[in-house]
C-alpha cells in the first residue's frame, strides 16, 4: 500500500512517525514522509500527487481537534475521498469518537504495537478487494480500535 | 472513450488528480497511448544523480525554488530504493524539500525501484511525456544515491548534473569511467565544508588530463546556504551535450526496453520457479522471455 506519512501543525516531534514509517517499510508498504510542520493544504496536496492509498497523522501538540477535521474535509472536496486516514500520537480518549465522526479509520497512540498497525492494515487492503468502504467519504462507520 | 481516456482528456485539460492518478498506472506498468496532437515536445528533463548523502534532494530543492521564481512549472519525480526482501521503500526525498510543498506550480512524485515491474527507466520516459504534455514543462529526475557505472540516467535526462561532495575518496575516484564522463556539469556540494575545494580541484585536475576538450564544468556550490545556485543554472542552461552522448542515449533506451519486456512477461514468475528448481538453464529461461512480447 502507498502511505503518507505526515506531521501537520506546529509540533516538532516526529520520533514516533518515523518509526512507524520504518516499520510500515519494513511490513512491505511504500511510505512517503513529508517532514514536520506541514499545513492541511500541502498535506491534501501532497496525497493527490503521490496517489497515495492511505495518509497516516501524528500529532502531539492537542491540535488534532482543528486540523483532522480540516485534512478530512480537504481530501472530500478535492476528489480523494477514498483516501483512508488514521491517527498516532496524543489523541485523547473523549475524542476519539468525534475522529472516527470526522471519518478516521484508526487510532494508535502510546503503547500500540507496530503489528497491530501492520494487522490494520492488512485488514484494510481485504475490506479493498472486497469493495468495502475504508476512505475518509464513504464512511459506513467502521474502524479498527 | 475508455476509463483511461477519460482521465487522459481530464489531466490534459489540468486534472492534477487525474494526472497523478495516470502516473501510478504508469508505474504499475500500463502504456498509455498518446495522439501525436497531444504531446508537448517543448520541455526539459533534468537529471540529477550522484553518491547517496551528497545533497541530491537539498539541490533539487534549490532547483525547484529557482524555476518557480521564474514562473515556470516544475514536476519533480524522486526516486528512492525499495528493500528487495520485502517491497517496503521509505520516500524521504520530500522531508529535503522545502519548495516541494509550496504551491501550484509544483509537483513532486516519489517513486521506489520496486513499483516497476519492467524497471523504472521504461516508466520514467512514459512519465516525463505525460507531465510535459499536462504543462509541466521542467521536469526534475532524481535519482537513487548512485554509483559510478549507473549511467541509465542518460536513456531519459536532456541534461545531467552529477552532485558530489567532500570526503567522498581521493583523486582516483575522478579518475575512473562512467557516469562523470557523462555529465553536462559535475557540482561539488556542501561548498561551506573546507575540503569540498579539494574535491573541486581533484576533478578538475582530473578533466585536464584528458585528451577531449568537452570536459564537463566543475562548480561549488551550497545547496544548504543558497550559494551558486544561480550559476549552477546557467551553466546547465548554456551547456551543449557531446554529439556522441546522443549514441549512448539510443543504447540505454534499448536496454531500458528490453529490461521492460523481459520484467513485464506473464511467464516471469514461472520461468524464475523453473530456473530455481532446475529443470531449465538461465539461456533456456532467457529465451522463453524474450520470445513474448507486449503487444
Amino acid at each position: 500500500m502507498k502511505i503518507v506519512m505526515a506531521k501537520p501543525g506546529l509540533d516538532g516531534h516526529d520520533r514516533g512517525a518515523k518509526v512507524i514509517a520504518r516499520a510500515l517499510r519494513d511490513g512491505g508498504h511504500e511510505v512517503v514522509y513529508t517532514g514536520l510542520r506541514r499545513t492541511p493544504e500541502e498535506i491534501s496536496r501532497i496525497v493527490m500527487d503521490e496517489d497515495a492509498t492511505a495518509l497516516g497523522l501524528s500529532t502531539l501538540s492537542g491540535a488534532h481537534d482543528v486540523l483532522v477535521p480540516r485534512i478530512c474535509e480537504l481530501l472530500r472536496e478535492s476528489g480523494m475521498g477514498h483516501v483512508m486516514v488514521f491517527l498516532g500520537g496524543i489523541i485523547p480518549e473523549r475524542d476519539h469518537g468525534k475522529m472516527f465522526l470526522e471519518g478516521v479509520r484508526a487510532i494508535f497512540g502510546p503503547g500500540s504495537k507496530t503489528e497491530d498497525i501492520l494487522a490494520f492494515l492488512e485488514n484494510s487492503e481485504s475490506r479493498i478487494e472486497k469493495n468495502l468502504p475504508i476512505g475518509v467519504f464513504n464512511d459506513d462507520g467502521w474502524h479498527w480500535n | 472513450m475508455t476509463g483511461k481516456e477519460k482521465l487522459l482528456q481530464s489531466a490534459l485539460e489540468g486534472s492534477r488528480r487525474d494526472l497523478s492518478r495516470l502516473l501510478t498506472m504508469i508505474e504499475k506498468g500500463e502504456e498509455l497511448a498518446m495522439s501525436k496532437g497531444e504531446e508537448n515536445l517543448d520541455y526539459m528533463i533534468l537529471g540529477i544523480t550522484g553518491p547517496p548523502g551528497v545533497g541530491k534532494s537539498t539541490l533539487v530543492g534549490r532547483i525547484i525554488s529557482y524555476w518557480k521564481d521564474r514562473g515556470k512549472k516544475v514536476a519533480v519525480l524522486a526516486i528512492d530504493p525499495s528493500s528487495p526482501r520485502t517491497g517496503g521503500a521509505l520516500l524521504g526525498d520530500r522531508v529535503r524539500m522545502d519548495s516541494a510543498n509550496s504551491g501550484e506550480g509544483v509537483f513532486v512524485r516519489s517513486l521506489s525501484t520496486r513499483g516497476n515491474p519492467g524497471g523504472i527507466s521504461a516508466s520514467l520516459m512514459a512519465m516525463s511525456k505525460l507531465l510535459a504534455s499536462c504543462g509541466w514543462e521542467k521536469i526534475i529526475i532524481e535519482t537513487v544515491g548512485s554509483g559510478q557505472s549507473e549511467i541509465k540516467i542518460v536513456a531519459f535526462a536532456d541534461k545531467i548534473v552529477l552532485v558530489d561532495g567532500p570526503d567522498r575518496g581521493d583523486i582516483i575516484q575522478a579518475e575512473k569511467a562512467g557516469i562523470i564522463e557523462l555529465a553536462d556539469l559535475v557540482v561539488v556540494n556542501k561548498s561551506d565544508v573546507p575540503s569540498a575545494l579539494k574535491v573541486a580541484e581533484n576533478i578538475r585536475s582530473a578533466f585536464s588530463f584528458s585528451n577531449e576538450n568537452d570536459s564537463p564544468e566543475v562548480l561549488l556550490v551550497s545547496a544548504e546556504r543558497n550559494d551558486g545556485i544561480e550559476e549552477m543554472m546557467q551553466l546547465i542552461q548554456s551547456s551543449e551535450s557531446p554529439l556522441w552522448r546522443s549514441r549512448i542515449k539510443i543504447r540505454e533506451r534499448l536496454l531500458s526496453l528490453w529490461d521492460h519486456r523481459l520484467m513485464s512477461s506473464p511467464m516471469l514468475n514461472q520461468v524464475i520457479d523453473d530456473i530455481e528448481t532446475g529443470s531449465i538453464s538461465l539461456e533456456d529461461g532467457l529465451d522463453i522471455l524474450s520470445g513474448w512480447k507486449n503487444e
